[in-house]
């Protein structure tokens, strides 16, 4: 049911039925590798090109859920799936093996929220009966696509962010199992006139706190609801802003806030101020925070995905930054 | 929502480079890059006998080789991270855009990837020393042809000494 | 002593180079064609010349020698054919440069396959 501006409330008993993730080399090495179903050594995942590599991914992810469910791809009534990768072709070539009805959706970062509010809002109103949210990112095919060649050798600073090479997928269906899906909050756009590409916390933030802030005012709830509120890639530069802007907004999330950029790689991985990518809030939370949901090591979290909506072209023509962030509430089952 | 609202908190968290520590490793990694090219020319000139001039040209055109070949190997990006300017200042840089730009075209085939690709960085390169040689070289020549060459030099040549640089 | 001089003169170059890409937070594209210009500015008094007697390989190897050698080989021949001989001259001691980095990367992409 819709409640406030931005948000839906799901009365009807939605659930995730069950998730699967695969994950490239420097997450599999990284402090939450046992966390995630398939991992590979190499960032070719088996394949010839690394395009093809992504659909690997995700068709790991996809035949992953289905063999832990026992379901077939009749079973699926529709599916909402997306990339970073220009016409979002991995999600394409992977999906023409499988005869679903599908919607391919672009949130740049943010599309793993995107994807799984889109399911639970048509499993809440029975517009489908198992629904399909998959996303993936792959470091290679990002860095092709929006910044240089990959064995170029120009320097990044440090505040630039390492794609995430990894895809998750959810089945979000009636079925009772631990993890409640228990609301959710689509983003509005929010340009706060960021144009630097390799800096993008401080033109994310902006979004997450508009949609987190939108989540507690439609739902009349406030930051003591939550035992941890998790944002997809603010990382290291993005997160002390959203804490600071939410502060102004009369909400201190500092102790309950953390970060799936920051959370997926160590502090001895190359990876700058932190993980970036749709895949890196897709696979931190459909492997990792799904079990800390199971062991009832927190109770209710919010998932707050962000995506910077630019593309290299705009930005040479001196424009800045778009964003979105959406967000979706999960809770363990008593 | 477009909004200049945020503006003063990112501005509070921004944290700024470190302009001294990059430029200190530029400077030791620049510095060892072209102590480098100069060991070579004197090889080239000593155990080759080679001419000076022919020597630094064989000089510029063994570091683009063994950049391509770094570069191939996957390891020069991992250099250029480290070494910042130091390692895209020198020819090196240039070497390795074209290398690294090639490389990706790969999958692409040859035509329509490796050769189209090839100039997608070094390409800007180019065409500003072709431009910038045609600006310069035409105000050069009319100086010339005016006689004003000799009372200009003079001129320069007394700023740049006493900037103390000679 | 010319070891010396090459390894100063090409780390400050190096060293302005990184300081103009974080100071003005440009892309090392912006950074590397400013410097080929400076380059061939530089040679319209037969400055950098003399820069590359005092340093060798520390003023040759900078992209800066690049833009050099494009004005130097334009003014040498323009000083034999008149003004059409800037145009004729640009590519005669940059032409080896070229064509080898064009030569070694055509190859290396064939032979290798990028890793990222």
């Amino acid at each position: 049911m819709k409640v406030g501006r931005q948000s839906w409330k799901f009365n009807n008993d939605v659930y995730i039925q069950e998730t699967a993730t695969a994950v490239g080399p420097m997450e599999a090495q990284g402090p939450l590798g046992q966390y995630f179903d398939k991992k590979y050594d190499n960032s070719y995942c088996g394949k010839k090109t690394w395009e093809q590599a992504e659909s690997q991914l995700i068709r790991d992810a996809v035949e992953g859920v289905f063999s832990k469910t026992n379901l077939k791809e009749k079973d699926i009534s529709v599916v909402f799936a997306g990339d970073l990768i220009n016409q979002i072709v991995p999600t394409h070539y992977t999906f023409r093996d499988f005869n679903i009805p599908f919607f391919g959706v672009y949130g740049a970062c943010s599309t793993s929220m995107e994807s799984l509010l889109l399911s639970a809002v048509f499993v809440d109103s029975d517009q489908a009966k198992i629904a399909m949210a998959a996303t993936s990112s792959h470091n290679m095919t990002a860095e092709r696509q929006y910044r240089n060649p990959t064995e170029y050798g120009g320097p990044k600073p440090d505040c630039a962010q390492y794609t995430v090479t990894g895809a998750g997928v959810a089945l979000v269906s009636h079925t009772a199992s631990k993890i409640k899906i228990e609301s959710a909050t689509a983003g509005i756009i929010v340009d706060a006139g960021q144009n630097n590409p390799n800096d993008m916390g401080p033109a994310m933030a902006p979004a997450a706190a508009q949609t987190i802030k939108q989540h507690f005012e439609d739902l009349q709830i406030d930051e003591n609801y939550y035992d941890l509120i998790v944002t997809g890639d603010l990382a290291k530069g993005g997160s002390p802003i959203l804490i600071d802007i939410l502060k102004g907004d009369g909400y201190n999330i500092k102790d309950i806030h953390d970060d799936c950029g920051k959370l997926i790689y160590g502090n001895d991985q190359p990876v700058f101020s932190g993980g970036s990518g749709c895949g890196c809030c897709a696979v931190v939370t459909y492997g990792f925070i799904k079990e800390l949901l199971k062991t009832k090591k927190v109770k209710k979290v919010l998932i707050v995905a962000t995506g910077a909506l630019l593309n290299p072209i705009i930005l040479q023509q001196k424009e800045t930054i778009p964003c979105i962030a959406h967000a979706v509430a999960l809770s363990v089952v008593e | 929502m477009k909004t200049k609202k945020y503006d003063k908190v990112i501005q509070k968290h921004e944290v700024k480079p470190k302009y001294g520590l990059n430029m200190l490793i530029s400077f030791v990694f620049g510095g060892f890059v072209c102590l480098f090219g100069q060991f070579l020319i004197e090889i080239y000139v000593h155990w080759f006998g080679l001419v000076r001039d022919t020597a630094s040209t064989l000089s510029i055109v063994s570091v683009i080789l063994i950049t391509s070949i770094l570069t191939g190997f996957g390891v020069y990006d991992t250099f250029g991270q480290k070494a910042k300017a130091g390692a895209f200042i020198p020819i090196s840089g240039f070497a390795n855009s074209l290398t690294s730009a090639a490389l990706e075209g790969k999958n692409e085939g040859i035509v329509l990837g490796i050769a189209t690709n090839l100039f997608k960085l070094a390409g800007a390169v180019i065409v500003f020393s072709i431009v910038s040689a045609y600006v310069f070289g035409i105000i050069r020549y009319f100086l010339v042809e005016f006689n004003l060459v000799p009372q200009l030099e003079h001129v320069v040549y007394l700023m740049v000494n006493m900037v103390g640089l000679y | 002593m010319i070891f010396l001089k090459a390894f100063i003169v090409g780390g400050i170059i190096c060293a302005i180079g990184q300081f103009i890409l974080d100071y003005f937070k440009l892309t090392p594209a912006h950074v590397t064609c400013s410097f080929v210009v400076i380059g061939a500015a530089l040679d319209v008094f037969g400055l950098y010349d003399r820069l590359i007697k005092f340093a060798g390989a520390g003023a040759q190897l900078p992209i800066m020698s690049f833009g050099h050698s494009v004005m130097h080989g334009a003014m040498e021949k323009s000083e034999q054919l008149g003004f059409i001989g800037i145009g004729m001259g640009m590519f005669n001691l940059t032409a080896v440069g070229i064509t080898s980095a064009i030569l070694f990367a055509f190859f290396t992409a064939l032979i290798f396959k990028p890793k990222g």
